[in-house]
């Protein structure tokens, strides 16, 4: 009778994020934050990293490193507010802000990765 | 016939030690919990970035150049190193976790969670390596 609970799906998400964050962000960061904008490697040209991303695989994988990440996020954020600053009578604001922040960059990254020429 | 009780719920109040907003910040173990929190905001911020680099690659070489332009300010550097130290300690807490989300036991004897941990360091290097690989030479 009780309302069923959305924190099984809410956690798969944060789950799944976490794994993709933790195996490709640092490697992509490193490369794009510093090795490439440091000259300690020769950063790629446009139309060799334009190549890379037309590439349907290219665009899924970007797909999901951009939205479950988002989800990691969110789930995480909404717990260090709650538990770490115990900001509770804002929870459900919070919620909103956290998986909706989530949901808009998720389209956000459909809309971009769509429309690369 | 006349309703002559008034029964009330019953509603029992806990005692609860009041706790400190900043309860994190007297132990260490407690700390870096917030810290791994935290990195949350790091891998947000991952993903708008790439969100802007995608951006500025759809709209054309000149947005490319302006992007890594900017990537090259020293704000930019620190931000994007302070970012890196985060996602790693994301990483690694995160490889660590596993042998507690999912113990293996073999003939009744638990593996010990180096043994569970350790696939995820050399999956990780596989898959950096083939990154880097697509991106630098693919």
């Amino acid at each position: 009778m009780g309302k069923r609970s959305n924190e099984p799906l809410v956690w798969s998400l944060f789950s799944s994020g976490g794994v993709i964050a933790a195996f490709m962000i640092p490697i992509l960061l490193f490369l794009f934050g510093l090795a490439f904008p440091l000259g300690w490697i020769e950063a790629p040209g446009y139309e060799q990293i334009m190549t890379l991303v037309r590439h349907p695989l290219t665009r899924l994988v970007l797909f999901g490193l951009c939205s479950l990440p988002l989800f990691h996020w969110a789930h995480r954020f909404r717990f260090t507010l709650y538990d770490g600053l115990q900001i509770k009578h804002l929870n459900e604001l919070i919620t909103v802000f956290c998986y909706g922040g989530a949901v808009v960059g998720t389209l956000l990254a459909g809309y971009i990765l769509w429309n690369i020429p | 016939m006349k309703e002559t009780h008034n029964y009330t719920l019953y509603h029992p109040k806990w005692y609860r030690e009041r706790v400190s907003t900043y309860w994190w910040a007297r132990q260490w173990s407690y700390f870096r919990f917030i810290l791994r929190e935290l990195s949350s905001i790091f891998v947000a911020y991952f993903v708008v970035l790439i969100l802007f680099l995608l951006h500025a690659l759809s709209q054309g070489p000149e947005s490319y150049a302006a992007i890594q332009e900017w990537l090259r300010t020293p704000f930019a550097i620190t931000l994007n190193f302070i970012s890196l130290l985060f996602t790693l300690f994301h990483t690694i807490t995160w490889f660590n976790l596993t042998p507690r989300a999912m113990p293996v036991r073999i003939g009744g004897k638990r593996l010990p969670d180096w043994m569970i941990a350790a696939p995820n360091y050399v999956a990780w290097v596989v898959i950096s390596a083939i990154v880097a690989w697509f991106v630098i030479g693919g």
